[in-house]
């Protein structure tokens, strides 16, 4: 069962994740990457992550993406389409299926340590309560940190968007 | 709660530049439409503030937060590195914003939120907050590149800034990702450990996990072949910005670097020193090769950026107590060269922005005496000239890697000096010698001009007593846990 | 089959090499930025597996930190690109010919 479900979000995944690159469209390229964004989010239930599964489609699939594609409609880009490939891109290509193939092969090759916690899961792993408790105790610096950074992002925002006088 | 855990004076000097952000922000709201002094001041007061709490906290921090900061000396040595640049820059930088026509309060803030981000990669031992450390700074880094929104060029400095400082990103977390799989912890401390316990240092996830660690750190550091970036950036930037960017951020990386390999490059073996001679030879030759016929002074000190980022892979590559505290050393005098090169780049600029040319510094010798001979200075420190601060930096990364046994990369070094001579020196030559350019006189800011001969006396009294900073370097390094 | 920490590196590791692909080829902005969210969602899936493979929750933590920096990074960036199309009309980065790549 586990296993059905894995191999279908894997194949919807890496064949949206295909679409986000291929698509001649910026809006069809951006819907793709949530569909893939929702597949990984599948994923990370299954993984016992519930809480990250749900920031991830409330923030990531939900904010963020709605964010691409309110600059896509306010640009109207639909009209721009690309113009033949130079060979840069081909090295592109090349680069990319070559490091596709290589660490895929590393990683299958890596044996698996016999304790492996990912058969017999870890209870409470993932839980809102854990994450919330080791946010505000181990990792609080890390989140105080993060505040300044999202501060940076807004500062920039406002800086870079301001009309010239 | 255990609340001694979080221990405040780890961190102190990043909370002053944090709290200094949002105060900086709040005088420049109250400070009215057209005047943005009061916003400077209050980032100088807040950078002076930084820097008074930095040295009264030296390295009296020791490891807090769960692990994940460090307030040693090597934070505190880093920090001052940085603080003084943020000076440097937030002095000499309302001339050239005003010039621009984008003086905002917002370049103050940016330059503090990003400085501060610098302190948590010097102080981070846990790639966590090394991670989160390194996006603040880069985060305000691609806005500050896009600070001129009127000039297209700003515009695609920071856009190309962005999609590759990214892209560099997603390397990086990956390869954090591996390390995290293979050791179940982001701590620096079990990193090392690990790497001084395993058999072999790559088996498993490893590997993968730092090359792709060492592929986003490179990134940042502007070393060859993921250099490229930088010429246009530096180029494309505002020029205050660029000043600051080609000085702190690479200090900043480097700290990263120190910080993350410094403890488990022994454990680390054949490869990894392979890999950095490569990478050392590599960014020392096509930096030094490609500044040589640069018509743009902006390209050429972001060429000669990129060379002096190979001469310090030395000190890394070296793994011993010289070479980091050479490291220390060198970026100490660097920046403050680069800052000054860069600064006075724009002062003498008399064609507009769109154009640095080298011979804007035609006659300089004789029109403004004093602006040239700090600008020598700087040159003359860039090639490493003794007895300034420069030459002693090169001593002590390439005695180091000596001593550890890479004499064949110090002479490719030496050579590779040697090729710098000849751009450093053109530029004294056309200061000095070229005289048939009318061109109209160069103004005079006190505030840049008092930058610039701060620079200056850095790099020459940092040749005077390299003894004593080297032994503060030294101590800097041993606090590290 | 049972579905083991390896499967899901893999499928981490072709959807991160997707998003390199995407990022080299591409010559639209937003598309390339799209690409570079592919990459950091593919290494979000390896920090889970692993997270679950330790029964740690620090891969998950970290995950958290990704996704925040993720956001602000495309807040600035898409600011960015308004600014680029208010210039030139265009977000290729082939149009953007000033500044080789």
């Amino acid at each position: 069962m586990e296993a059905f479900f894995f191999l279908l979000l894997a194949v919807v995944s890496i064949f949206s994740g295909l679409m986000v690159i291929l698509q001649k469209s910026p809006v069809a390229s951006v819907l793709f990457l949530v569909l893939t964004l929702v597949c990984v989010a599948a994923l990370f239930v299954m993984l016992s992550a519930p809480f990250i599964a749900a920031i991830q489609v409330i923030i990531y699939a939900g904010a963020i993406m709605v964010l691409f594609l309110f600059v896509l409609m306010l640009l109207n880009l639909q009209r721009f389409t690309e113009g033949a490939w130079s060979r840069f891109q081909i090295t592109g290509v090349v680069v990319a299926a070559v490091l596709a193939v290589v660490t895929a092969l590393l990683l299958r090759a890596v044996p698996l340590p016999a304790d492996s916690g990912f058969l017999r899961e870890t209870p409470g792993l993932g839980s809102v309560e854990a994450v919330g408790l080791s946010l505000f105790t181990e990792y609080l610096l890390p989140f105080e940190i993060a505040s300044f950074l999202l501060l940076a992002g807004i500062i920039g925002a406002v800086i870079l968007s301001r009309r010239r006088p | 709660m255990d609340l001694s855990r979080f221990n405040l004076i780890t961190i102190a000097t990043p909370l002053v530049l944090g709290a200094g952000v949002l105060l900086v922000m709040l005088v420049d709201l109250l400070s009215g439409r057209a005047n943005r002094r009061p916003a400077q001041l209050a980032a100088l007061a807040v950078v002076l503030a930084a820097a008074a709490v930095c040295l009264a906290t030296w390295n009296t921090g020791g490891v807090s937060f769960f692990g994940q900061v460090s307030g040693d000396g090597f934070a505190s040595f880093f920090n001052l590195i940085f603080l003084a640049v943020a000076f440097l820059v937030i002095l000499a930088g309302p001339a050239y914003l005003e010039r621009n026509a984008i003086h905002f309060g917002e370049y103050y803030s940016l330059v503090l939120v990003s400085v501060m981000g610098m302190a948590f990669m010097a102080a981070g031992t846990n790639l966590l907050v090394i991670f989160l450390g390194l996006e603040t700074m880069s985060l305000a880094l691609y806005v500050l590149a896009g600070f001129n929104p009127a000039r297209q060029s700003s515009n695609e400095a920071s856009l190309k800034y962005l999609l590759l400082g990214s892209f560099a990103t997603g390397f990086l977390v990956f390869g954090i990702a591996l390390v995290y799989g293979q050791i179940g912890s982001t701590d620096l401390a079990r990193f090392s450990a690990y790497l001084a316990g395993a058999g072999d240092p790559f088996a498993g996830y490893m590997g993968a996990g730092v090359a792709l660690l060492l592929i986003g750190l490179t990134f940042k550091m502007a070393v060859v072949p993921f250099h490229f970036w930088s010429p246009d950036v530096y180029d494309g930037a505002p020029t205050v910005v660029s000043a600051f960017m080609s000085a702190a951020p690479k200090a900043a990386a480097f700290a990263a670097a120190l910080r993350i390999f410094y403890a488990p490059a022994e454990s680390l073996g054949l490869p990894w020193e392979r890999i950095l001679w490569i990478l050392a030879a590599l960014t020392m030759t096509v930096g030094n090769l490609s500044a040589l016929n640069q018509a743009s002074i902006k390209r050429m000190l972001a060429y000669s950026s990129v060379a002096h980022a190979g001469y310090l892979l030395l000190g890394i590559l070296a793994g011993n107590e010289l070479g980091a505290a050479g490291i220390l050393f060198y970026l100490a005098s660097y920046v403050f060269m680069n800052v000054g090169a860069f600064t006075v780049a724009w002062m003498v600029n008399r064609r507009g922005e769109g154009r640095y040319d080298l011979g804007d510094f035609a006659q300089l010798g004789f029109r403004r005496p004093l602006l040239a001979a700090m600008m020598s200075v700087f040159m003359l420190g860039l090639i490493g000239i003794p007895p300034l601060a420069g030459f002693f930096g090169k001593l002590y990364v390439f005695t180091a890697a000596v001593q550890a046994g890479y004499v064949w990369l110090v002479v490719i070094a030496v050579l590779n000096s040697a090729v710098s001579v000849f751009y450093y020196l053109r530029v004294m030559v056309i200061m000095y010698m070229r005289e048939n350019e009318a061109l109209k006189d160069v103004d005079r800011i006190p505030a840049t001009f008092a930058a610039v001969a701060a620079c200056a006396l850095m790099v020459i009294l940092l040749g005077l007593i390299p003894g004593s900073v080297l032994d503060v370097a030294r101590a800097a390094v041993a606090s590290m846990p | 089959m049972i579905i083991s920490l390896n499967h899901y590196l893999v499928l981490a590791a072709l959807l991160f090499s997707i998003g390199v692909a995407g990022v080299l080829t591409r010559r639209n902005a937003i598309i390339i930025f799209a690409s570079i969210e592919l990459m950091m969602n593919a290494v979000n899936l390896a920090f889970v597996a692993f997270a679950r493979h330790w029964g740690d929750v620090g891969g998950q933590i970290f995950v958290f930190f990704i996704i925040a920096v993720a956001a602000a990074e495309v807040a600035v960036g898409l600011a960015i690109i308004v600014v680029l199309f208010r210039h030139r009309e265009t977000v290729n980065i082939d149009k953007v010919n000033l500044l080789k790549w």
